[in-house]
Protein backbone atom coordinates (compact mmCIF):
# COMPACT_ATOMS: atom_id res chain seq x y z
CA UNK A 1 0.00 0.00 0.00
CA UNK A 2 1.06 3.49 -0.94
CA UNK A 3 1.99 5.54 2.15
CA UNK A 4 3.83 8.50 0.68
CA UNK A 5 3.26 9.78 -3.13
CA UNK A 6 4.89 13.10 -4.44
CA UNK A 7 3.77 14.08 -7.12
CA UNK A 8 4.80 16.65 -10.39
CA UNK A 9 6.75 18.47 -7.65
CA UNK A 10 8.71 21.39 -9.23
CA UNK A 11 10.52 23.95 -6.77
CA UNK A 12 12.45 27.01 -8.21
CA UNK A 13 14.14 29.51 -5.71
CA UNK A 14 14.40 32.83 -8.04
CA UNK A 15 15.61 31.68 -11.39
CA UNK A 16 17.46 28.48 -10.06
CA UNK A 17 15.25 25.50 -11.00
CA UNK A 18 16.14 22.33 -8.32
CA UNK A 19 13.52 20.08 -8.83
CA UNK A 20 11.20 19.43 -11.69
CA UNK A 21 8.53 17.33 -12.34
CA UNK A 22 9.23 14.79 -9.71
CA UNK A 23 7.56 11.84 -9.12
CA UNK A 24 8.15 9.25 -6.60
CA UNK A 25 6.35 6.49 -3.84
CA UNK A 26 6.76 4.92 -0.64
CA UNK A 27 4.74 2.13 0.03
CA UNK A 28 4.27 0.87 4.15
CA UNK A 29 6.63 -0.66 5.82
CA UNK A 30 9.35 -0.08 2.71
CA UNK A 31 12.41 0.89 2.96
CA UNK A 32 13.32 3.66 0.12
CA UNK A 33 16.76 5.53 -0.32
CA UNK A 34 16.83 8.61 -2.54
CA UNK A 35 20.66 8.75 -3.77
CA UNK A 36 22.18 11.65 -5.83
CA UNK A 37 25.06 13.94 -5.93
CA UNK A 38 25.56 16.45 -3.47
CA UNK A 39 23.79 19.55 -4.30
CA UNK A 40 21.33 17.41 -6.40
CA UNK A 41 18.16 19.27 -4.01
CA UNK A 42 17.78 16.34 -1.72
CA UNK A 43 17.31 18.38 1.43
CA UNK A 44 14.58 20.57 -0.78
CA UNK A 45 12.73 17.51 -1.09
CA UNK A 46 12.65 16.83 2.50
CA UNK A 47 11.90 20.79 3.72
CA UNK A 48 9.17 20.37 0.93
CA UNK A 49 8.07 17.06 2.73
CA UNK A 50 8.24 18.39 6.04
CA UNK A 51 6.58 20.96 5.24
CA UNK A 52 9.03 23.64 5.55
CA UNK A 53 8.63 24.99 2.17
CA UNK A 54 5.27 25.34 -0.68
CA UNK A 55 6.00 23.53 -3.39
CA UNK A 56 5.69 25.75 -7.35
CA UNK A 57 3.60 23.00 -8.54
CA UNK A 58 2.96 19.11 -7.42
CA UNK A 59 1.71 17.89 -4.71
CA UNK A 60 2.78 15.47 -1.34
CA UNK A 61 0.02 12.86 -0.33
CA UNK A 62 0.51 10.80 3.06
CA UNK A 63 -1.90 8.01 3.98
CA UNK A 64 -4.48 9.52 1.28
CA UNK A 65 -4.43 13.03 3.36
CA UNK A 66 -2.52 16.05 1.63
CA UNK A 67 0.04 17.18 3.24
CA UNK A 68 1.76 20.28 0.90
CA UNK A 69 2.82 23.01 3.04
CA UNK A 70 1.67 21.13 6.62
CA UNK A 71 4.42 20.53 9.08
CA UNK A 72 4.82 17.98 11.81
CA UNK A 73 3.26 15.29 9.32
CA UNK A 74 6.36 13.16 9.57
CA UNK A 75 9.15 12.17 11.87
CA UNK A 76 12.18 13.71 11.26
CA UNK A 77 16.23 12.76 11.58
CA UNK A 78 18.63 15.21 10.74
CA UNK A 79 22.16 15.03 9.51
CA UNK A 80 23.52 16.41 13.03
CA UNK A 81 21.87 14.54 16.23
CA UNK A 82 20.25 17.82 17.23
CA UNK A 83 19.57 16.64 20.25
CA UNK A 84 19.03 19.56 23.22
CA UNK A 85 22.11 20.12 25.17
CA UNK A 86 19.57 20.92 28.05
CA UNK A 87 17.68 17.59 28.08
CA UNK A 88 18.76 14.33 29.67
CA UNK A 89 18.86 11.32 26.93
CA UNK A 90 15.34 9.96 28.26
CA UNK A 91 13.85 13.60 27.85
CA UNK A 92 15.46 14.16 24.50
CA UNK A 93 14.44 10.51 23.12
CA UNK A 94 10.54 11.73 24.56
CA UNK A 95 11.27 15.43 22.10
CA UNK A 96 9.24 14.04 19.32
CA UNK A 97 6.14 12.42 21.01
CA UNK A 98 6.17 15.52 23.44
CA UNK A 99 5.33 17.94 20.87
CA UNK A 100 2.78 15.56 19.17
CA UNK A 101 0.86 15.46 22.66
CA UNK A 102 1.32 12.32 24.80
CA UNK A 103 4.95 10.55 26.18
CA UNK A 104 5.10 7.38 26.95
CA UNK A 105 8.68 7.14 28.99
CA UNK A 106 8.29 3.20 29.42
CA UNK A 107 8.18 2.08 25.77
CA UNK A 108 11.11 4.86 25.55
CA UNK A 109 13.51 3.14 28.10
CA UNK A 110 12.82 -0.14 26.49
CA UNK A 111 14.45 1.42 23.42
CA UNK A 112 17.27 2.97 24.74
CA UNK A 113 17.98 -0.57 26.54
CA UNK A 114 18.00 -2.25 23.74
CA UNK A 115 19.92 0.48 22.41
CA UNK A 116 22.73 -0.45 24.76
CA UNK A 117 21.92 3.25 26.10
CA UNK A 118 20.00 2.15 28.80
CA UNK A 119 22.98 3.48 30.83
CA UNK A 120 22.81 6.59 29.87
CA UNK A 121 19.07 7.33 30.36
CA UNK A 122 20.08 10.65 32.82
CA UNK A 123 23.12 11.64 30.75
CA UNK A 124 23.22 15.04 28.97
CA UNK A 125 24.05 14.44 24.85
CA UNK A 126 27.53 15.55 25.27
CA UNK A 127 28.37 12.83 27.64
CA UNK A 128 28.28 10.55 24.80
CA UNK A 129 29.83 9.75 21.78
CA UNK A 130 28.84 10.52 18.00
CA UNK A 131 27.71 7.16 17.07
CA UNK A 132 25.15 7.00 20.47
CA UNK A 133 24.36 10.64 20.43
CA UNK A 134 23.08 9.35 16.27
CA UNK A 135 21.48 6.34 17.86
CA UNK A 136 19.63 8.37 20.43
CA UNK A 137 18.29 10.65 17.61
CA UNK A 138 17.06 7.71 15.39
CA UNK A 139 15.29 6.77 18.43
CA UNK A 140 13.57 10.14 18.98
CA UNK A 141 12.23 9.61 15.35
CA UNK A 142 11.64 6.50 15.77
CA UNK A 143 9.02 7.55 19.16
CA UNK A 144 7.59 10.20 17.34
CA UNK A 145 4.18 9.09 16.18
CA UNK A 146 3.90 9.87 12.63
CA UNK A 147 3.73 7.23 10.32
CA UNK A 148 7.16 7.99 8.21
CA UNK A 149 10.55 8.87 9.04
CA UNK A 150 12.81 10.91 6.87
CA UNK A 151 16.84 10.18 7.56
CA UNK A 152 18.53 12.85 6.55
CA UNK A 153 22.55 11.77 6.10
CA UNK A 154 22.45 10.39 9.34
CA UNK A 155 26.01 8.72 9.55
CA UNK A 156 27.43 10.82 6.86
CA UNK A 157 29.52 12.82 9.72
CA UNK A 158 30.58 9.36 11.33
CA UNK A 159 33.77 7.56 11.22
CA UNK A 160 33.64 4.89 8.81
CA UNK A 161 34.01 2.36 11.56
CA UNK A 162 30.91 4.12 13.51
CA UNK A 163 28.76 4.11 10.32
CA UNK A 164 29.04 0.52 9.83
CA UNK A 165 28.46 -0.46 13.08
CA UNK A 166 25.56 2.36 12.68
CA UNK A 167 24.16 0.76 9.70
CA UNK A 168 23.84 -2.61 11.14
CA UNK A 169 22.31 -1.85 14.14
CA UNK A 170 19.69 0.45 11.89
CA UNK A 171 18.65 -2.21 10.04
CA UNK A 172 18.51 -4.41 13.52
CA UNK A 173 15.90 -2.18 14.47
CA UNK A 174 14.11 -1.56 11.36
CA UNK A 175 13.27 -5.27 10.97
CA UNK A 176 12.03 -5.27 14.47
CA UNK A 177 9.46 -1.96 13.87
CA UNK A 178 9.43 -2.35 10.33
CA UNK A 179 8.71 2.02 9.82
CA UNK A 180 8.24 3.87 6.89
CA UNK A 181 11.92 5.31 6.06
CA UNK A 182 12.58 7.52 3.26
CA UNK A 183 16.54 7.93 4.03
CA UNK A 184 18.74 10.56 1.82
CA UNK A 185 22.42 9.59 1.20
CA UNK A 186 25.14 10.16 -1.57
CA UNK A 187 26.76 6.80 -0.24
CA UNK A 188 25.97 4.10 -2.86
CA UNK A 189 27.29 0.96 -0.66
CA UNK A 190 25.28 2.28 2.35
CA UNK A 191 21.97 2.47 -0.01
CA UNK A 192 22.13 -0.84 -1.61
CA UNK A 193 22.73 -2.33 1.94
CA UNK A 194 19.95 -0.79 3.78
CA UNK A 195 17.18 -0.26 1.12
CA UNK A 196 14.26 -2.21 -0.46
CA UNK A 197 14.32 0.24 -3.18
CA UNK A 198 16.66 3.76 -4.20
CA UNK A 199 16.02 6.23 -6.56
CA UNK A 200 19.04 7.76 -7.82
CA UNK A 201 18.56 11.49 -8.77
CA UNK A 202 19.75 13.52 -11.64
CA UNK A 203 21.54 16.75 -11.08
CA UNK A 204 19.75 19.99 -10.99
CA UNK A 205 16.96 20.23 -11.80
CA UNK A 206 16.41 17.09 -9.90
CA UNK A 207 14.28 14.11 -11.40
CA UNK A 208 14.05 10.57 -10.44
CA UNK A 209 16.45 9.06 -13.17
CA UNK A 210 16.31 5.45 -12.19
CA UNK A 211 14.49 3.23 -9.90
CA UNK A 212 16.49 0.49 -8.50
CA UNK A 213 14.67 -2.71 -6.73
CA UNK A 214 17.46 -3.57 -4.20
CA UNK A 215 17.72 -8.01 -4.85
CA UNK A 216 18.97 -9.04 -1.73
CA UNK A 217 16.66 -10.77 0.64
CA UNK A 218 16.30 -9.45 4.44
CA UNK A 219 17.40 -10.02 7.01
CA UNK A 220 20.71 -8.75 5.30
CA UNK A 221 23.94 -10.16 6.34
CA UNK A 222 27.38 -8.03 6.24
CA UNK A 223 28.45 -10.33 4.16
CA UNK A 224 26.62 -9.06 1.20
CA UNK A 225 29.13 -6.40 0.61
CA UNK A 226 31.36 -8.98 -1.13
CA UNK A 227 28.41 -10.64 -2.83
CA UNK A 228 29.15 -10.65 -6.79
CA UNK A 229 25.41 -9.70 -7.14
CA UNK A 230 26.35 -6.20 -4.39
CA UNK A 231 29.49 -5.02 -6.79
CA UNK A 232 27.22 -5.62 -9.90
CA UNK A 233 23.94 -3.25 -8.32
CA UNK A 234 27.13 -0.75 -7.46
CA UNK A 235 28.32 -0.59 -10.72
CA UNK A 236 24.99 -0.19 -12.65
CA UNK A 237 23.74 2.56 -10.07
CA UNK A 238 26.92 4.25 -10.51
CA UNK A 239 26.69 3.88 -14.21
CA UNK A 240 23.17 5.79 -14.12
CA UNK A 241 24.83 8.50 -11.35
CA UNK A 242 27.56 9.35 -14.37
CA UNK A 243 25.65 8.93 -17.34
CA UNK A 244 23.02 11.74 -16.66
CA UNK B 1 31.81 25.34 50.50
CA UNK B 2 35.83 24.05 50.20
CA UNK B 3 35.76 25.43 46.50
CA UNK B 4 35.14 29.46 47.50
CA UNK B 5 37.97 29.02 49.97
CA UNK B 6 40.47 27.25 47.08
CA UNK B 7 39.74 30.02 44.88
CA UNK B 8 39.06 32.93 47.39
CA UNK B 9 42.50 32.88 49.28
CA UNK B 10 44.28 34.91 46.52
CA UNK B 11 42.14 37.74 46.08
CA UNK B 12 41.63 37.89 49.72
CA UNK B 13 45.08 38.08 50.95
CA UNK B 14 45.30 40.93 48.37
CA UNK B 15 42.75 42.43 49.91
CA UNK B 16 43.91 42.16 53.74
CA UNK B 17 47.79 43.02 52.46
CA UNK B 18 45.58 46.41 51.20
CA UNK B 19 44.53 47.49 54.50
CA UNK B 20 46.99 47.20 56.09
CA UNK B 21 49.38 49.28 53.51
CA UNK B 22 46.39 51.65 54.18
CA UNK B 23 46.53 51.32 58.14
CA UNK B 24 49.89 52.28 58.08
CA UNK B 25 50.44 54.62 55.44
CA UNK B 26 47.33 56.73 57.46
CA UNK B 27 49.36 56.01 60.36
CA UNK B 28 53.37 57.44 59.41
CA UNK B 29 51.51 60.38 57.58
CA UNK B 30 49.55 61.49 60.55
CA UNK B 31 46.48 61.75 57.93
CA UNK B 32 43.33 63.21 60.20
CA UNK B 33 40.36 61.04 61.21
CA UNK B 34 37.71 63.25 59.13
CA UNK B 35 40.30 63.03 56.19
CA UNK B 36 40.35 59.40 55.72
CA UNK B 37 40.27 56.80 58.55
CA UNK B 38 42.21 53.75 58.80
CA UNK B 39 40.47 50.80 58.52
CA UNK B 40 40.45 49.98 62.37
CA UNK B 41 38.43 52.85 62.61
CA UNK B 42 36.33 51.90 60.15
CA UNK B 43 35.35 48.34 61.67
CA UNK B 44 34.76 49.61 65.07
CA UNK B 45 32.48 52.45 63.63
CA UNK B 46 30.75 49.17 62.04
CA UNK B 47 30.27 47.17 65.18
CA UNK B 48 29.54 49.87 67.48
CA UNK B 49 26.90 51.55 65.12
CA UNK B 50 25.55 48.25 64.48
CA UNK B 51 21.99 49.02 65.75
CA UNK B 52 21.65 52.22 64.04
CA UNK B 53 23.19 51.33 60.67
CA UNK B 54 20.70 48.07 60.43
CA UNK B 55 17.73 49.48 59.80
CA UNK B 56 19.21 51.60 56.74
CA UNK B 57 20.96 48.18 55.39
CA UNK B 58 17.34 46.34 56.01
CA UNK B 59 15.29 49.00 53.99
CA UNK B 60 18.51 49.37 50.90
CA UNK B 61 17.85 45.41 50.90
CA UNK B 62 14.17 45.35 50.68
CA UNK B 63 14.72 48.43 48.16
CA UNK B 64 17.05 46.60 45.95
CA UNK B 65 15.10 43.04 46.08
CA UNK B 66 12.00 44.67 44.65
CA UNK B 67 13.61 46.93 42.33
CA UNK B 68 15.61 43.90 41.02
CA UNK B 69 12.38 41.66 40.56
CA UNK B 70 10.52 44.39 39.00
CA UNK B 71 13.62 45.54 36.31
CA UNK B 72 14.04 41.21 36.03
CA UNK B 73 10.59 40.60 35.21
CA UNK B 74 10.40 43.94 32.80
CA UNK B 75 13.50 43.05 31.46
CA UNK B 76 12.12 39.27 30.20
CA UNK B 77 9.26 40.72 29.14
CA UNK B 78 10.40 43.19 26.87
CA UNK B 79 13.26 40.83 25.40
CA UNK B 80 9.81 38.46 25.04
CA UNK B 81 8.04 40.97 23.59
CA UNK B 82 10.88 42.07 20.73
CA UNK B 83 12.02 38.42 20.37
CA UNK B 84 8.35 37.46 18.53
CA UNK B 85 7.18 40.43 17.28
CA UNK B 86 10.48 41.77 14.94
CA UNK B 87 8.27 44.67 13.63
CA UNK B 88 8.49 45.82 17.10
CA UNK B 89 11.96 45.47 17.63
CA UNK B 90 13.16 47.02 14.98
CA UNK B 91 11.43 50.23 16.13
CA UNK B 92 11.62 49.71 19.69
CA UNK B 93 15.48 48.23 20.23
CA UNK B 94 17.41 51.61 19.16
CA UNK B 95 15.55 53.39 21.74
CA UNK B 96 16.06 51.08 24.51
CA UNK B 97 20.25 51.44 23.86
CA UNK B 98 18.71 55.63 23.81
CA UNK B 99 17.44 55.09 27.41
CA UNK B 100 20.44 54.16 29.02
CA UNK B 101 22.34 57.20 27.52
CA UNK B 102 19.71 59.41 30.38
CA UNK B 103 22.00 59.90 33.43
CA UNK B 104 20.22 58.84 36.17
CA UNK B 105 22.01 61.34 38.57
CA UNK B 106 20.04 63.93 36.47
CA UNK B 107 16.72 62.07 35.89
CA UNK B 108 16.41 60.36 39.46
CA UNK B 109 15.48 64.24 40.59
CA UNK B 110 12.77 64.74 37.59
CA UNK B 111 11.42 61.82 38.69
CA UNK B 112 10.74 62.73 42.07
CA UNK B 113 9.71 66.05 40.54
CA UNK B 114 6.84 63.91 39.00
CA UNK B 115 5.98 61.37 41.48
CA UNK B 116 6.89 62.58 44.62
CA UNK B 117 8.85 61.14 47.68
CA UNK B 118 7.02 57.57 47.51
CA UNK B 119 8.37 54.49 46.60
CA UNK B 120 7.31 54.63 43.19
CA UNK B 121 10.45 56.95 42.06
CA UNK B 122 12.96 54.70 43.58
CA UNK B 123 11.37 51.78 41.97
CA UNK B 124 11.92 53.44 38.51
CA UNK B 125 15.34 54.53 38.80
CA UNK B 126 16.02 50.72 39.99
CA UNK B 127 14.11 49.25 37.01
CA UNK B 128 15.87 51.36 34.48
CA UNK B 129 19.44 50.43 35.51
CA UNK B 130 18.30 46.72 35.82
CA UNK B 131 16.13 45.78 32.93
CA UNK B 132 18.51 46.57 30.27
CA UNK B 133 21.15 44.00 30.70
CA UNK B 134 18.78 41.33 30.82
CA UNK B 135 16.90 41.88 27.73
CA UNK B 136 20.42 42.05 25.73
CA UNK B 137 21.21 39.40 26.94
CA UNK B 138 17.97 37.22 27.10
CA UNK B 139 17.60 38.72 23.74
CA UNK B 140 21.01 37.36 22.13
CA UNK B 141 20.30 33.76 23.83
CA UNK B 142 16.93 33.61 21.75
CA UNK B 143 18.81 34.90 18.36
CA UNK B 144 21.78 32.63 19.00
CA UNK B 145 19.56 29.74 19.35
CA UNK B 146 21.31 27.07 16.50
CA UNK B 147 19.48 26.85 12.87
CA UNK B 148 19.94 23.22 13.39
CA UNK B 149 17.98 22.74 16.48
CA UNK B 150 15.21 24.90 14.91
CA UNK B 151 15.08 23.32 11.65
CA UNK B 152 14.46 19.99 13.41
CA UNK B 153 12.04 21.61 15.99
CA UNK B 154 10.05 22.81 12.94
CA UNK B 155 10.11 19.57 10.82
CA UNK B 156 8.87 18.06 13.82
CA UNK B 157 6.20 19.96 13.98
CA UNK B 158 6.67 22.78 16.64
CA UNK B 159 4.59 25.43 17.14
CA UNK B 160 5.60 29.02 17.44
CA UNK B 161 5.28 28.28 21.25
CA UNK B 162 6.51 24.94 21.31
CA UNK B 163 9.89 26.62 19.86
CA UNK B 164 10.08 29.50 22.39
CA UNK B 165 9.09 27.41 25.42
CA UNK B 166 11.39 24.31 24.31
CA UNK B 167 13.92 25.31 22.64
CA UNK B 168 14.79 29.17 22.46
CA UNK B 169 14.41 29.47 26.58
CA UNK B 170 15.93 26.85 27.61
CA UNK B 171 19.11 28.00 24.86
CA UNK B 172 19.14 31.25 26.24
CA UNK B 173 19.17 30.41 29.91
CA UNK B 174 22.79 30.72 30.79
CA UNK B 175 22.80 33.75 28.50
CA UNK B 176 19.99 35.19 30.30
CA UNK B 177 22.07 34.87 33.95
CA UNK B 178 25.10 36.76 32.74
CA UNK B 179 22.93 39.58 32.47
CA UNK B 180 21.15 39.32 36.01
CA UNK B 181 24.37 39.23 37.37
CA UNK B 182 24.99 42.33 36.26
CA UNK B 183 21.53 43.57 36.75
CA UNK B 184 21.57 42.23 40.44
CA UNK B 185 24.56 43.88 40.99
CA UNK B 186 23.48 47.36 39.50
CA UNK B 187 20.31 46.77 40.99
CA UNK B 188 22.30 47.57 44.95
CA UNK B 189 23.74 50.56 43.65
CA UNK B 190 20.36 52.29 41.85
CA UNK B 191 18.81 52.07 45.39
CA UNK B 192 21.66 53.58 46.96
CA UNK B 193 21.40 56.25 44.28
CA UNK B 194 17.50 56.62 44.62
CA UNK B 195 17.51 56.78 48.16
CA UNK B 196 19.96 60.13 47.92
CA UNK B 197 16.71 61.54 46.51
CA UNK B 198 15.36 61.49 49.76
CA UNK B 199 14.24 59.22 51.66
CA UNK B 200 13.41 57.55 55.62
CA UNK B 201 15.97 55.14 55.54
CA UNK B 202 18.55 53.17 53.47
CA UNK B 203 22.10 53.12 53.16
CA UNK B 204 21.80 56.16 50.61
CA UNK B 205 20.38 58.46 53.68
CA UNK B 206 23.10 57.23 55.63
CA UNK B 207 25.58 58.15 53.30
CA UNK B 208 24.42 61.53 53.03
CA UNK B 209 23.88 62.09 56.33
CA UNK B 210 27.51 60.99 57.26
CA UNK B 211 29.23 63.20 54.86
CA UNK B 212 27.59 66.14 55.18
CA UNK B 213 28.43 65.67 58.60
CA UNK B 214 32.18 64.98 58.17
CA UNK B 215 31.60 61.49 59.59
CA UNK B 216 34.19 59.86 56.66
CA UNK B 217 34.45 56.39 58.55
CA UNK B 218 30.67 56.01 58.13
CA UNK B 219 31.25 56.79 54.64
CA UNK B 220 33.38 53.71 54.68
CA UNK B 221 30.86 51.69 56.64
CA UNK B 222 28.31 52.59 53.89
CA UNK B 223 31.19 51.95 51.04
CA UNK B 224 31.57 48.37 52.37
CA UNK B 225 28.18 47.49 52.85
CA UNK B 226 26.98 48.18 49.66
CA UNK B 227 30.28 46.12 48.19
CA UNK B 228 29.40 43.23 50.38
CA UNK B 229 25.62 43.50 48.95
CA UNK B 230 26.47 43.79 45.64
CA UNK B 231 28.78 40.74 46.25
CA UNK B 232 25.87 38.68 48.11
CA UNK B 233 23.81 39.43 45.32
CA UNK B 234 25.82 38.34 42.43
CA UNK B 235 26.79 34.99 44.69
CA UNK B 236 23.13 34.16 44.98
CA UNK B 237 22.61 34.59 41.32
CA UNK B 238 25.64 32.33 40.71
CA UNK B 239 23.93 29.77 43.06
CA UNK B 240 20.51 30.02 41.26
CA UNK B 241 22.69 29.04 37.91
CA UNK B 242 24.66 26.37 39.06
CA UNK B 243 20.87 24.84 40.24
CA UNK B 244 18.94 26.12 37.74
CA UNK B 245 21.77 24.86 34.43
CA UNK B 246 23.23 21.43 35.46
CA UNK B 247 24.06 20.41 32.24
CA UNK B 248 26.61 23.44 31.59
CA UNK B 249 28.66 22.87 34.98
CA UNK B 250 28.72 19.08 34.37
CA UNK B 251 30.10 20.08 30.79
CA UNK B 252 32.32 22.59 32.04
CA UNK B 253 33.92 19.89 34.36
CA UNK B 254 34.16 17.85 31.25
CA UNK B 255 36.94 20.04 29.77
Amino acid sequence: MIQLSVEHLTKSFDSNQVLNNLNFYVNEGEFVSILGPSGSGKSTIFNLVGGMLLPDDGSITLDGEKITGKRGSISYMPQTPSLMPWRSILQNVLLGQELMGRTDTETARKMLQKAGLGDYENAYPHELSGGMKQRAAFIRALLSPQPIILLDEPFSALDELTRHDMQKWLLDIWNEHKPTILFVTHNIEEAIYLSDRILVLSCKPAKVIQEYKVPFARPRMEEIFLHENFLSCKRSIHHALKNQ
Amino acid sequence: MINVFRKGWRPASVLLLLFILWEVAVAIAEVPNWLLPPPTDIVQEAISGWTGFRQHLQSTVMLSLLGFAIGTGIGLLTAVLLHLLPFIRESVYPLLILSQNVPIIVLAPLLVVWFGFGILPKLIVITLVCFFPITVAALDGFRQTPEELKHYMLMAGASKGQLFWKLELPYSLPSLFSGLKISATYSVMGAVISEWLGAKAGIGVYMTLASSSFRTDRVFVAIFAIMLLSLLFFGSILLAESLLIKWKSRESARK
